[in-house]
């Protein structure tokens, strides 16, 4: 089979698929159990260290909001 | 050690130019070779001149701000050029006259078109991007820019491309890519600038002291590395001498116009959709004083936008030589886009749930607010005018201009104003802007003239579309190219009109934040130093 012909037949079966099973394997991790805490916390990021960055030494429990 | 480096390096790109100048086959790299010169000799001097004093180590407990300082500057600068020019070739459209005569070849219609796009796009949208990227990946990162000086390189680096781009785009050295106007030495400076952007970038995320990578920092990710590569791939060209700026494409006929179109609406998606995204999930959130809508829904966002934008270029060829499979595939995508567009426009507006009131008080939010508004209509017209039904009526008519400026006024700028708006008093240590009326006079101005212009062009749009298909019972077309543009005179003057208005409203905040450095009262020491411990 030429190159674009086999290329082409990749793309619209097994890259579609693969592509396809990636983002809904993105969308199930951002639903997994437990997730949520996760993400309030990361939501909250721009609210900490607005004007300083955090201490090079390493230990830095930030403040909740 | 590394001065000495840098004096060798500068030394010969100013022998080059030296070189280049005597050589130069055309008007346009002579000029650049003389820029070059002149800026690269200066920088010789420079560093020769600082070259033996102790190099101050760099803070690493304060964020690296000058250079944000310094883009934001540039953004509102690059801005009004951009707007002006704009602008101004509206008014060419409308009254020809205004292709002067003794300008002839210099500043008619044709050379500062590209002028015009590549100021608001690449200076204004790209200044913005660099400068509010380097102040977001430094506080969600809680970590200083990596690589020191480099920043300063990209920010500077940035600049001298956009100054060679706009005097090739006026001495005529183009290579006819829209949006991808400039020669290969430009390009070649623009990957190098934009590698050392991503260094930045990347390095600084590297550093972060937060577990998490904000999502904002996934969007700028994805817009630096993206822009990178179509760059690169959208730009492969020959030199035909390395004396003149002329080059000749790799890619031809179908292949090149495929590849310029995906470049071309990843621009888009990328550079004017996902690096501003990254602005609206730091700066909405901030001004609102509340974290974003919905986290889960900003993940998914973002890999479903990634996802889908990079398939969408095709439909910039219906009823081409392109096979109709790809541009089915284009206009399939480009509808699909709709949801995570209007996902992310849903996010932002959501935001603001439980502080609508905040859009009574507070001007800049509400500039931010229609910003994404506004990416949510021309994120809804642009599918629709993908379909290749509508597509038929609407190519290469005005409406595509109208739709693209719904986009560019209402979305980019307005975020961009909003960020403006909320950076300056934090960079300059200011407690608020100078004046909140004066935002209010700039949305307003700002709204009614995009207002004016994505009506005037609908109106002009479609009568163009309906009027190049009118047949007459023979089967003849009733209407010469030339009834058309006849047709559009009123709508030209009114889209320049609110292109006036839009000038007006950057004027006047260029005014009001220049007011804010010199005069707003400054952040009293006390609740400084107070904010600067904030963990309590």
């Amino acid at each position: 089979m030429e190159t674009y012909s086999f290329l082409r037949q990749l793309a619209d079966s097994w890259a579609l698929l693969a592509m396809f099973a990636f983002f809904v394997g993105i969308v199930i991790w951002a639903f997994r159990p437990g997730s949520g805490k996760v993400h309030s916390d990361t939501a909250n990021i721009p609210f900490r260290h607005e004007n300083r960055p955090a201490p090079a030494s390493g230990d830095d429990t930030p403040a909740a909001n | 050690m590394l001065n000495y480096l840098k004096l060798i390096v500068l030394g010969l790109i100013a022998i080059f130019s030296m070189i280049a100048i005597n050589y130069a086959r055309d008007v346009a790299y002579l000029i650049h070779a003389i820029i070059v010169l002149a800026v690269s000799a200066g920088l010789f001097l420079w560093v020769l001149r600082h070259t033996d004093e102790p190099a101050a180590p760099a803070p690493q407990n304060e964020y690296m701000d000058d250079v944000v300082r310094f883009g934001v500057i540039a953004t509102a600068f690059w801005g009004v050029i951009g707007f002006i020019a704009g602008t101004f070739i509206a008014s060419q459209l409308a009254f020809p006259a205004l292709n002067f005569d003794w300008a002839q070849g210099y500043l008619n219609f044709g050379r500062l078109r590209p002028l015009h796009t590549s100021a608001v796009i690449f200076a204004f949208g790209g200044n913005a991007l660099i400068a509010t990227s380097f102040y977001v990946v430094q506080r969600t990162s809680a970590a200083r820019l990596w690589g020191g000086n480099l920043a300063w390189f990209v920010f500077w680096g940035y600049q001298l491309v956009i100054v060679l781009a706009a005097t090739g785009y006026v001495l005529g050295s183009t290579h006819a890519k829209e949006y991808a106007e400039p020669e290969w030495y430009v390009d070649w400076l623009l990957t190098i600038v934009w590698l050392a952007y991503l260094a930045v970038f990347v390095g600084t995320i590297v550093r972060r002291k937060e577990p998490h990578i904000y999502v904002a920092n996934w969007f700028y990710l994805s817009f630096i590395l993206t822009v990178a590569m179509l760059h690169v791939f959208n730009n492969l060209a020959i030199p035909v001498s390395i004396w003149g700026s002329k080059s000749v494409q790799v890619f031809s006929g179908v292949q090149d116009a495929m590849t310029q179109w995906w470049y071309g609406h990843n621009a888009v998606g990328f550079f004017l959709t996902a690096g501003f995204l990254g602005m609206m999930y730091y700066f909405i959130p901030k001004q609102a004083e509340r974290p974003v809508f919905s986290y889960k829904l900003s993940i998914i966002h973002f890999w479903a936008l990634i996802f889908i934008y990079i398939w969408a270029g095709p439909h910039h060829l219906h009823y081409t030589a392109l096979p109709d499979w790809a541009s089915t595939l284009g206009m399939v995508f480009s509808v699909v886009l709709w949801m995570p567009s209007w996902g992310g426009m849903i996010n932002g507006l959501m935001t603001l749930s439980g502080a609508w009131d905040k859009l009574r008080t507070d001007p800049v939010i509400r500039m931010m607010v229609i910003s994404v508004g506004f990416y949510g209509m021309s994120t809804f017209e642009g599918p629709m005018m993908s379909i290749r039904a509508v597509n038929s009526l609407s190519h290469y008519t005005d409406w595509t201009i109208g739709h693209v400026h719904s986009g560019a006024l209402g979305w980019n700028g307005m975020i961009t104003f909003g960020a403006l708006y909320f950076l300056v008093p934090k960079l300059w240590n200011r407690e608020r802007l100078y004046s909140l009326s004066m935002v209010s006079w700039h949305f307003w101005l700002a709204t009614i003239g995009i207002v004016l212009y994505a009506a005037s062009m609908w109106v002009t749009g479609i009568m163009e579309g309906l009027m190049w298909r009118e047949v007459d019972a023979n089967g003849f077309l009733v209407n010469s190219f030339a009834d058309t543009v006849g047709a559009k005179f009123p709508m030209y003057v009114v889209r320049a009109l609110g292109g006036l208005l839009y000038v007006a409203g950057g004027l006047i905040m260029c005014y009001n934040l220049w007011m804010t450095v010199k005069r707003a009262p400054a952040v009293e020491a006390s609740a400084a130093t107070a904010h600067a411990t904030p963990a309590e």
